[in-house]
Order: C-alpha cells, then sequence, then structure tokens
C-alpha cells in the first residue's frame, strides 16, 4: 500500500491535525493550515477527522496509487486528472491499482487535501505525522521518487463505488458534499477577529484602521504566519512586554508596523504586542489565501466568536453522520 | 499577593497572568499554575504551558459550553481555573532542584558576540565568562523552539541589547543573551540575541524521552570547557 510520488508539485507536506499535549517544551501545533478541509477530507473515505493526509499547496503533485485506493479531495479548488477523466472534489473516488493522479493548479484559494482512506502511514514524530516545516519535526517537504505508505482500509467503505470501477481507472459517487459553507470561492475578504490584549494600546488612527484597511498579503508569508502590508500600525507609545502565549490566529505587531498573522506553524510564546486574534472559524477561510491577496480584519466579540465555533461543530458532526451513513452503500 | 488575571487569547485559549515583569517568585506562581493544571486534569484541556509570568491553556470550547447557557465557554473554563490556582504552591521536584550542568565552549567562533559584549559590560572576555558560569539560572519557560529555554538569574553585568540586525542563522547549541535573558538555542535558527558561546548537548530530540534535556522550573548552571572537551562530548 504505497503512494509513489512522480512530481512533488509546489509545496506539498503531509498533514494532519496537529501536535498536541507540548506545547510546554515549546512544540506548536502545526498540521493542516486548513482544518476545515482536512477533517471533511477524512469523514469523505471513512477515515478519523484528523488522519494523515496531504496537503497541496498552489500546484498539485503527480502520484502512482499501487493498490486500489479510496481517496477524497477538499479544499482550494484544484485541477486533478486521472488517465483522461477530470476528477471531481468534495466525494469519495475509488482509484484502482497502478492509475496516476495528476494534480494541475489550484482555480481558488491557496491549500488542497487529498485524503486516502487508511491514511498516510509515515512514523509519528511526537505524536503527528504532520509536517512543521519551521520547527524541523516531521518529514520534509515531498520530492520526486518519495515513497508513502498507507495505512491499510477497510473494503466495505463505499462498497457500490468499487462495483462502478469495472475496468476504469477511476470512479466518483453521484453524490458530493457542498462546499459552501466550508470552502468559500468567493473567498471571504473579511477576516473577523477579538480584539486583542494590546490594541487599546494602539494610536487612535491605527485602531481605525485595523478594522476599515485592506491588507496585502505579503510575497514571503507562509504556513508560520502571513506578513500584511497596509496603513503602518503603530502604538500610542513602546510596550515593554515579556513572552507570552500565542496561537494560530493571533495577529502581532512587530515594531516595523506591519502586522503577521500567525497561522498553523506558530511559535508557542512570543513577546510581540497582540492586536488580535482571528477567530477559530474564520481560521481555516484565511489559511486559504494565498500571497498577493488583499483582507480586511472585521472585529466581533468572544461571545459571537465561541457561538460560531459552537454551530459549526455542530454542522460538522452532522455531516460527518450524514456521509457515514452514505458510505455504508 | 495580587490574584490571577485571566483574559481570553482567541476562542479556543486563555492566558493567565501573574504580572507583567520578569521576577523569580512571579514565575514560580505561573509554574505552581501549571502543575495544579496538570494535575486537575480538567477534560477538553489541550495545552498547559507556562511563560515567565503566565500561563497560556488551551481548551475545546465544545467541552466547555455551559449547559446553562449562562456563561461562555471562556467564562466557563475561567471559573474553574481560578479556584484551582489562586492557592496553588510551586514545589520544585527533586530533578529540578538537582539541576543540571551545561558545557559551553565560550568565545572565539563559537560565541562570535563575547568580546563585544564584554567590552559593553566593561568586563575582560574571561571576567564575562566566570560571571556567566557564576549563576545559579532557572528555567522559567521553553519556547521560541522545541526546547528553546528562557532562563533567570542572568548576572545584571552581562545584560546585553539584542542585535540591531538579527542573523538569519545561529548555529545548533549556540549560548546567548537577549536584554535580560538567556538562552540556548536547539538547532540552527534565524535569532537576535548576543551569542557568547556553544554547548555541544543536545537541548531537543524528538526521539528522546523526554524529548526536552530542561523542563520549566529546572535548575542550571554554565561550566565552561575548552575545544577537546566540546570535541568529546558532541554527539
Amino acid at each position: 500500500m504505497t503512494i509513489h510520488v512522480l512530481a512533488p508539485g509546489l509545496l506539498s507536506t503531509v498533514q494532519d491535525g496537529g501536535r498536541s499535549g507540548q506545547a510546554a517544551l515549546g512544540v506548536g501545533h502545526g498540521g493542516a493550515m486548513d482544518t476545515v478541509a482536512l477533517r471533511l477530507a477524512n469523514i469523505l473515505v471513512g477515515n478519523v477527522e484528523n488522519a494523515a493526509t496531504l496537503e497541496l499547496t498552489l500546484r498539485g503533485p503527480r502520484l502512482r496509487f499501487d493498490s486500489d485506493s479510496l481517496v477524497a479531495v477538499t479544499g482550494a479548488d484544484i485541477e486533478a486528472h486521472c488517465g483522461d477523466a477530470a476528477l471531481p472534489m468534495w466525494r469519495p473516488l475509488a482509484i484502482r491499482a497502478g492509475s496516476e493522479l495528476a494534480f494541475g493548479n489550484v482555480r481558488r484559494g491557496a491549500r488542497s487535501y487529498l485524503a486516502v482512506a487508511g491514511g498516510i502511514g509515515i512514523a509519528p514524530v511526537l505524536g503527528s505525522r504532520s509536517s512543521d516545516l519551521n520547527a524541523g519535526l516531521g518529514a520534509r517537504a515531498l520530492i520526486a521518487g518519495d515513497t508513502l505508505p498507507t495505512e491499510p482500509a477497510s473494503r466495505y467503505v463505499a462498497p457500490s463505488l468499487w462495483r462502478e470501477l469495472g475496468a476504469t481507472p477511476c470512479a466518483a459517487t453521484k453524490w458530493s458534499l457542498d462546499p459552501q459553507p466550508w470552502f468559500d470561492s468567493g473567498l471571504r475578504r473579511s477576516i473577523r477577529v477579538i480584539a486583542g490584549s494590546h490594541s487599546p494600546h494602539l494610536d487612535n488612527a491605527s485602531q481605525r484602521a485595523l478594522f476599515s484597511a485592506e491588507f496585502r498579503i505579503g510575497a514571503d508569508s507562509n504556513r508560520v504566519g502571513y506578513r500584511l502590508h497596509g496603513p503602518a500600525l503603530a502604538l500610542r507609545e513602546p510596550l515593554e512586554l515579556i513572552s507570552e502565549g500565542v496561537m494560530p490566529g493571533t495577529v502581532q505587531l512587530p515594531p516595523g508596523g506591519d502586522p503577521i498573522v500567525l497561522m498553523a506553524e506558530a511559535p508557542t510564546c512570543g513577546g510581540y504586542p497582540r492586536i488580535a486574534q482571528v477567530i477559530g472559524v474564520d481560521l481555516p477561510h484565511l489559511a486559504q489565501h494565498r500571497p498577493g491577496e488583499v483582507l480586511r480584519f472585521a472585529e466581533t466579540s468572544l461571545d459571537d466568536a465561541q457561538t460560531r465555533y459552537l454551530e459549526r461543530e455542530r454542522a460538522m458532526a452532522r455531516v460527518a453522520r450524514i456521509i457515514a451513513e452514505r458510505l455504508r452503500d | 499577593m495580587s490574584s490571577a488575571q485571566i483574559e481570553p487569547l482567541g476562542d479556543c485559549a486563555l492566558l493567565i497572568r501573574f504580572g507583567d515583569r520578569i521576577s523569580v517568585a512571579v514565575n514560580a506562581r505561573a509554574l505552581a499554575a501549571t502543575a495544579a493544571l496538570l494535575q486537575a486534569d480538567l477534560p477538553g484541556v489541550r495545552e498547559v504551558a507556562p511563560a515567565y509570568a503566565s500561563v497560556c491553556v488551551q481548551y475545546d470550547p465544545v467541552v466547555w459550553a455551559d449547559p446553562t447557557r449562562q456563561h461562555t465557554p471562556f467564562a466557563h473554563i475561567a471559573l474553574h481555573i481560578n479556584k484551582l490556582v489562586d492557592n496553588a504552591a510551586f514545589i520544585p521536584t527533586p530533578a529540578m532542584r538537582t539541576g543540571i550542568e551545561i558545557p559551553v565552549r565560550y568565545g572565539g567562533d563559537f560565541g562570535p558576540d563575547l568580546a563585544a559584549l564584554a567590552a559593553h559590560a566593561k568586563l575582560t572576555q574571561d571576567a564575562a565568562i566566570a560571571r556567566h558560569c557564576a549563576g545559579d539560572y532557572r528555567v522559567a519557560m521553553l519556547g521560541f523552539a522545541p526546547g528553546f529555554p528562557y532562563l533567570l538569574g542572568l548576572d545584571a553585568a552581562l545584560h546585553a541589547p539584542r542585535l540591531a540586525n538579527p542573523r538569519t542563522r545561529v548555529p545548533t547549541g549556540s549560548v546567548a543573551i537577549g536584554g535580560a535573558q538567556t538562552g540556548i538555542y536547539p538547532r540552527e535558527s534565524p535569532g537576535g540575541w548576543q551569542i557568547i558561546g556553544r554547548t555541544p548537548l543536545v537541548l531537543f530530540d524528538s526521539v528522546r524521552d523526554p524529548p526536552a534535556l530542561l523542563q520549566p522550573g529546572q535548575h542550571v548552571r554554565f561550566r565552561a570547557i575548552n575545544a577537546a572537551e566540546f570535541a568529546e562530548l558532541s554527539p
């Protein structure tokens, strides 16, 4: 049960739900940037939600599957072919042994997720198979010639799909998951944030700018963070801060005045002023933005953020139940 | 003793703050709260990570949703945490008290900023090394990179500003000073602290148990070594 990497794409990494329980050692969470797309891809192939997948960035890889495999692609809208057939996203796909999956460019968004039934089976490091490129934990990004083991999967997942497959290299279910609201093809320009501990220390112009100005995502943005270019933000007076905990979604303000939004590979602590925090339900949407794109911040309350978080988790649980039911056919 | 302040860090985490300065006493409260929270093993708590004067707690808002809908998940968990941390006392384990000795090759290529730092402190290089080795340090927190220790107890004479232009590559094992802090880079990374030496010890190894050489609360001393010892102690 092996996937052969024929061409790696731009930046393809193994990602799962990340590392937990080790922040006290300075080990950051890491894992998939778009955690919702990760979970849905896994749900579509009958995996546990945080199983290891491939995160494909902007341009996807070319892969050969050496055994029959059930896969699904979610997240950013990406070109994909199996032989001559264009592969649809957001649904289970049965792939015949020996077939090639050729991904092209991402058309909308930034990161797509390829889940394989059973999950990618590389050895976990500190409890996760995810690549933390910044901290140097887990595998490096894929290169041509890599082989990825997959864990065995049950043939009883989507049995009708296998009957349909016949002699063709791949088959897709007629049904699919509606990408809305999970992936916003219009790309949400307005990212909701809660004010950060130090936002009262911003000068008046900066307080206004933070919630009204447009910010462009810098070219040097990556899985650690997005640097934002807009009106330079400034504090009323310098703050003497000591290192404190930070999270993915924390918006920091270094002395230069360009804010940085920490993303999946955020360190566990930081000493810059924290001017905002992207709410949990909008972080996956932010992960679908690419360098060069423009966004705005909209302020909301913690109460609203947590209400939306609970609503999303209820909706995810509902979707997971419905798909699990469908996968019995 | 002022009581702890609890503030949200987004919708899935919070900070418990005991002060806003680097001090041994305040850090002891953060470590005590960490121990109390780990001991309590609250449901839905994903991370408990101490910093100099605060503790970051990551939690699952679903688990802390208030069935009566009176409180937000944040308010709900904050109530529980308040009770736990207020009376927590820091009791170092024997291993923390025994501490660990870090051998360091100071100066030269291994500590390219030692000469400037000593000059800034109006000390000879040997005197600066002696002062760095004389300190009884304690690990306040790990962060920045896996296994990077922020140490309390740096001699005030050795306090030194961060570099105006951070280095893009600080070698693995570099012992450095930034402001009132001293620490050790577990792996090659960018960094803005002044590098005074290098240790051959491996600060972080993901396949070792525990992976981090140092733990928050642990005592640390430095010992100057020569080139031959450095080579001998290198992995």
